[in-house]
């Protein structure tokens, strides 16, 4: 399932050129990685429809998200809600050349491999479906497929990185476009990772127990002072000085959901968030990119909320 | 892994509008190597050599526009600025791109024709040990929703080539001149061999004169 299949094994030789010497290994940590890895500094964004994932592909996402409802409309619809129509996955992959992620509910990992079959390239164990189990989350390590998952603070965190988890992101607000829970959620996060790379050994075994995390991954981001995994901000983010925000606070890419399709004009809000990403440190060009943009999502107060999605998670 | 030594004095400047670039950065820091990131034509203008790194290349391409950097980085490769190019570097770098999209940039900076996704999907990406000329020992590989190189001309050296699920054999490693291009990423396993032999490749005489200050900063690193 994971690691080497020797379906793909090469008996590769031949002369000069050079050639593959031994086999090749498929769904390895490094590679599941690999993928988030060349994702940092761009936007991942919501698609419903094919046409929108041409849209995106076409500002510069560096990767979509595949699904039937942006969260704004989840919230605003209520009722349950699971993975996407495989049909509506397909043609969005045969519509764009870049990455294409789907969403599958926590916990449910049959969902999680029907996904898989369908060769979407990140799977998002995400909090904006309704959950499918309130005690576990998917074992991760025996797909091939990476997995990516939200995270509130640094033991959610590490609690999706030994479940398997490649990529994690801050949660956030999803669907509300309100960046105040993506900056509460990274802050968290972030500030935990500076607390424990000052921490000294046996302070280690103390944050392990009250993060609810192992003891061995809180070491590494003792050694590291970061997640061993890339870590990418989701949830309200809805303008290019938010995208610019996260950022700063230490995002290495963001995931834009309800921000660009529910704004005045989808096509220039995609591009304006994109180029804000890449050069978040440049405020002439982030204050451009925001001239005469029109009308953001119009969103909700996040604390006003009657479903907070970014408690679901354990 | 000890880095090989290199006596490469100029600054490399290391695409940074999208992708893996902070690996590039640190291989390159590792080699003892001066590396910046470069986002816009005046970081550009201070390189002797270039680095486009792993990322998305229609992402790239649309940010290379409007970030005015496509005209200058055109400009300087066509008079001989070295370039590597990993994954989506050599998507970038080829001067023919066979599926890309019909508003996707290349810079025509290396004779090939390069096929992205060629390996298929992410779960078809995969890790290998990889033969290539001039390094000692194998290369350890990641191919990440790679790409493959389907036509190369005939100034072209191929360093390294890999078996497709066809049978059929591309090359992976490709040079030209001071052009050398990777479908997979040496950034990723922190091996510097590659970005030595890239660097080691630039003859002294060649490199672009330094200005005043970038000569100093030449006699530091140098110093090192």
């Amino acid at each position: 399932m994971s690691s080497t299949d020797p379906a793909e094994a090469t008996s590769g030789h031949n002369s000069a050129a050079g050639a593959p010497a031994g086999t090749r290994a498929t769904g390895t940590s490094l590679v599941k990685r690999g993928l988030a890895t060349q994702l940092r500094g761009g936007v991942i964004m919501d698609v419903v429809t094919p046409e929108q994932a041409v849209v995106a592909e076409e500002a510069g996402a560096a990767a979509v998200m595949a699904l039937e409802r942006v969260p704004a409309d989840i919230r605003r619809d209520g009722g349950v809600a699971r993975m996407s129509d495989p049909a509506l996955v397909e043609a969005i992959k045969a519509a764009v050349s870049i990455p294409v992620m789907a969403k599958a509910r926590i916990g449910h990992f049959a969902e999680a491999r029907v996904l898989e079959t369908l060769g979407v390239d990140y799977i998002d164990e995400s909090e904006v479906l309704t959950p499918a189990d309130e005690v576990h989350h998917i074992d991760k390590w025996p797909f091939t497929v990476p997995f990516v998952c939200g995270a509130n603070n640094l033991g959610e965190a590490l609690r999706r990185i030994s479940e398997g988890a490649a990529m994690v992101r801050s949660k956030g607000e999803a669907g509300t476009g309100d960046v105040k829970e993506a900056v509460r959620h990274l802050r968290q996060i972030l500030g935990d990772i500076r607390k424990i790379t000052q921490a000294d050994p046996a302070e280690r075994y103390a944050w392990a127990k009250q993060l609810q995390a192992p003891v061995e991954l809180v070491n590494e981001v003792a050694a590291t002072g970061e997640l061993p995994v890339p870590l990418f901000c989701a949830g309200g983010i809805a303008t290019p000085a938010d995208a610019a925000l996260v950022m700063h606070l230490g995002a290495q890419a963001v995931f834009v959901g309800s921000g660009i399709f529910k704004s005045a004009d989808p096509p220039r809000f995609a591009r304006a968030i994109v180029e804000a990403t890449t050069h978040y440190q440049d405020y002439q060009i982030v204050a451009k990119v925001s001239r005469g943009l029109g009308e953001a999502m119009r969103g909700e107060e996040s604390g006003g909320v009657v479903t907070r999605l970014s408690d679901r998670g354990w | 892994m000890v880095a090989p030594r290199v006596a490469f004095t100029g600054r490399v400047g290391v695409l940074a509008l999208q992708g893996d670039f902070r690996e590039h950065i640190e291989l390159l820091g590792s080699l003892g190597v001066e590396a910046y990131p470069v986002r816009g034509p005046s970081e550009l203008e201070r390189a002797d050599a270039v680095v486009l790194p792993g990322g998305e290349s229609t992402t790239m391409s649309l940010l290379l526009e409007s970030s005015g950097l496509l005209g200058p980085l055109v400009a300087r490769l066509s008079r001989g600025l070295p370039a590597l190019g990993t994954c989506a570097g050599m998507v970038l770098l080829a001067s023919e791109v066979l599926d890309g999209r019909a508003d996707q940039h290349h810079l025509g900076a290396i004779d090939i024709s390069v096929r992205r996704n060629a390996f298929g999907r992410q779960r078809e990406s995969f890790e290998a040990d990889l033969e290539v000329v001039g390094l000692d020992r194998p290369l350890h590989a990641v191919f990440i929703r790679a790409p493959v190189v389907e036509r190369a001309g005939p100034g072209v050296e191929v360093l390294a080539s890999v078996q497709m699920a066809d049978g059929t054999v591309r090359p992976v490693v490709c040079r030209q001149g001071q052009v050398l291009v990777t479908s997979f990423h040496p950034e990723l396993v922190g091996d510097a061999r590659l970005h030595a032999a890239f660097l080691s490749n630039i003859p002294a005489g060649t490199r672009p004169v330094a200005t005043g200050p970038a000569r100093a900063r030449k006699d530091h690193v140098r110093a090192l």
